[in-house]
């Protein structure tokens, strides 16, 4: 990311949400970004990700422009490249946990058994395979968040973005998720995680922490944001 | 799995919030179904009882005078008989049966009355056919339908009605009426006129017209017996109402541009009336149907995309492209259109089948031609409706769709 800035308008008011932020993420780096409400964390990751422009600086991945390309081939990268990992999952409520697996497979045009066959396999991986024709309405929390993790491998992807991934999660389900992302980090994929959970953050290798739409490193972060949550009480 | 998953779980899913669509694209497409349906067998019935009634095309010579329309041919004026082969081997559609016609007064045991020298049909078919074309390879009867249980015709006495008879000897003749009343003669009997003697194959029923008060003959048999070679002084004509009203006297006055040609122009006037009054029944409901059905699927699809902005975002974050999303909102659309237009032909069907009778005193019958009309309109109304909320659905930014993160 190379000086990148974002700015909305809200409520007739202009407020920056990313403030000249540059940042180079290395291949197999595991990052989380801390940060206040309204920091900017999720226009940060947005915009990492391919789905928010910025309104200047460019964002790069693996070498690419993302926003020089056309949102088409944005869309392919996004599939082939990038995994996200959402709070609320973000399953779709009429398919079934296999069938939720199948649709990064399905966008990358594979044939509906090896869909089926690789949809299964993850499935088995997070413990589900006996969950395939569960509806995300028949799955408990995080047997949910055990589907999107599936889904979000489906396509291989290199790069990992979360988004508070153990937000709606007991702890006991929170450590087993992150126990998880720990493995994924470990086989060499890129992982960005946005958290409120200082736990969660404490697993990175790195932690960088947000404030009003610019970006501080080190390893105080945590810590630092810890104590402007404090301040802001 | 495949994009048609997608779309057939989403609409059971939520298929109560489809209902009020599918239930307007149906009924719309229903009404117009039948109204079509009970207005093809109506206008049918129409045709068929106007086309009863008789000729109602008179090609006479350019200088014979219209005084009377079925004593048109009583005049001197004569034509060449080379114009029926003209018509018949023209591709005039409508032109249902010809019957040339030359009229002779003659004078016997002290009545007068004129002998009229007429054509029978299966010469015009051997003609036809011996020449490879012709009127008589299209369908007869202007098409149609045959009303089950309808009462086949004598076959000599459609001279009455069509003015045309099948098959007639050289010595053989047809009595009016009045002469065979006059002149107390019987079928059988034998009639001597202009010198030959013919056998008498029917007497034919009283129609109120000049058509009692003559004897018909063989054209050929008349023409060699009034020794004036193969002239005419008419053609009648029975055209088919509906080919009438589209020009079929002004298409016969090109091809015959040395003859009269007249119509009894309040018959085509009522069919034309007809046709038109349902036609544009027709069109008024298609473009109520279009804007109500379209507007209803309109606002569904408008509700549909805005419900599912997170769903759109998160296939968008998997990787779907604008044309994934727009497909998937427009094979809804089609799915829609197509059970609407199937539900709403048979629909329409029943009511035109169970009510037309009682409504237009018809029979009717299912007309599988129309269902592809009816999926095709409702194909079309739910496509075009769909288009700008699918648009719009492809088009929506990822970031707000996920407004979570």
């Amino acid at each position: 990311m190379k000086s990148v800035s974002k700015t909305y308008a809200h409520r007739g008011r202009m407020v920056k949400a990313l403030d000249n932020v540059t940042l180079e993420i290395e291949r197999g780096d595991y990052v989380s970004i801390v940060g206040p409400s309204g920091s900017g964390k999720s226009t940060f990751l947005l915009t990492f990700g391919g789905m928010l422009s910025p309104a200047s600086g460019t964002v790069c991945v693996d070498g690419q422009s993302l926003y020089e390309l056309s949102p088409e081939k944005r869309a392919t990268l996004r599939r082939e490249k990038i995994g996200f990992v959402f709070q609320t999952f973000n399953l779709v409520p009429y398919l079934t946990a296999l069938e939720n697996v199948q649709i990064p497979l399905f966008l990358a045009r594979l044939g509906d058994a090896e869909q089926k066959r690789r949809a299964a396999a993850l499935l088995e991986r997070m413990g589900l395979g006996d969950r395939l024709d569960h509806k995300p309405s028949e799955l408990s929390v995080g047997q949910q968040q055990r589907v999107a993790l599936a889904r979000m491998l489906a396509n291989d992807p290199p790069v990992i973005l979360a988004d508070e991934p153990t937000g709606n999660l007991d702890p006991e389900t929170s450590e087993a998720i992150l126990g998880f992302l720990q493995e994924l980090n470990d086989e060499g994929r890129t992982l960005v995680m946005v958290t409120h959970d200082m736990n969660a953050a404490g697993k990175a290798k790195r932690t960088l922490r947000l404030v009003d739409g610019t970006i501080a490193d080190g390893p105080n972060a945590a810590s630092q944001l810890v104590a402007s949550m404090k301040g802001d009480a | 799995m495949k994009l048609r998953t997608f779309v057939w779980r989403e609409i059971f899913e939520r298929k109560s919030q489809l209902a009020t669509s599918f239930a307007a694209i149906l009924l719309g497409i229903s009404v117009i179904v039948a109204i079509k349906n009970i207005t093809y067998y109506s206008e049918k019935a129409v045709a068929r009882e106007l086309d009863a009634l008789g000729a109602n095309i008179l090609i006479l010579p350019k200088s014979a005078s219209l005084q009377d329309y079925y004593g048109a041919d009583m005049q001197d004026a004569e034509f060449p008989e080379e114009y029926v082969t003209r018509l018949a081997m023209s591709d005039l559609q409508g032109l249902d049966n010809l019957s040339p016609k030359l009229s002779v007064p003659v004078e016997t045991g002290g009545h007068r009355f004129t002998l009229t020298g007429i054509l029978p049909t299966n010469e015009f078919q051997a003609k036809a056919a011996w020449q490879g074309a012709g009127i008589f390879s299209r369908p007869q009867n202007c098409g149609t339908v045959t009303v089950p249980g309808a009462i086949a015709e004598p076959p000599k006495e459609t001279l009455v009605r069509k003015r045309v008879v099948t098959t007639l000897g050289d010595n053989e003749a047809l009595v009016g009426a009045e002469v065979g009343a006059a002149m107390a003669i019987r079928e059988g009997d034998t009639l001597t006129l202009l010198g030959k003697a013919f056998s008498v194959t029917a007497v034919l029923p009283a129609t109120g017209t000049v058509d009692d008060s003559r004897v018909f003959a063989h054209l050929h048999t008349v023409q060699r017996l009034a020794g004036k070679g193969a002239v005419l002084n008419a053609v009648e004509i029975l055209g088919c109402c509906d080919q009438i009203s589209k020009g079929l006297v002004e298409k016969i006055n090109t091809l015959l541009p040395e003859a009269r040609v007249v119509t009894i122009t309040q018959i085509v006037d009522t069919q034309i009336k007809t046709n038109k009054m349902m036609a544009r029944l027709s069109r008024l409901f298609l473009a109520i149907i279009a804007l109500v059905g379209g507007a209803s699927i309109a606002n569904y699809m408008y509700s549909n995309v805005f419900e599912r902005r997170r769903e759109i975002g998160t296939l968008m974050a998997l990787g779907a492209g604008s044309g994934v999303v727009l497909k998937m909102f427009l094979l809804k659309a089609l799915l829609l259109g197509f059970a609407g237009g199937v539900g709403g032909y048979a629909l329409g069907t029943a009511i035109a089948v169970v009510f037309g009778p009682r409504i237009a005193g018809v029979l009717v019958l299912p007309m599988p031609v129309l269902a592809l009309w009816a999926v095709g309109v409702a194909v079309a109304i739910a496509l075009v409706s769909s288009y700008f909320p699918a648009r719009q659905a492809a088009r929506l930014d990822p970031a707000t769709a996920l407004q979570e993160l």
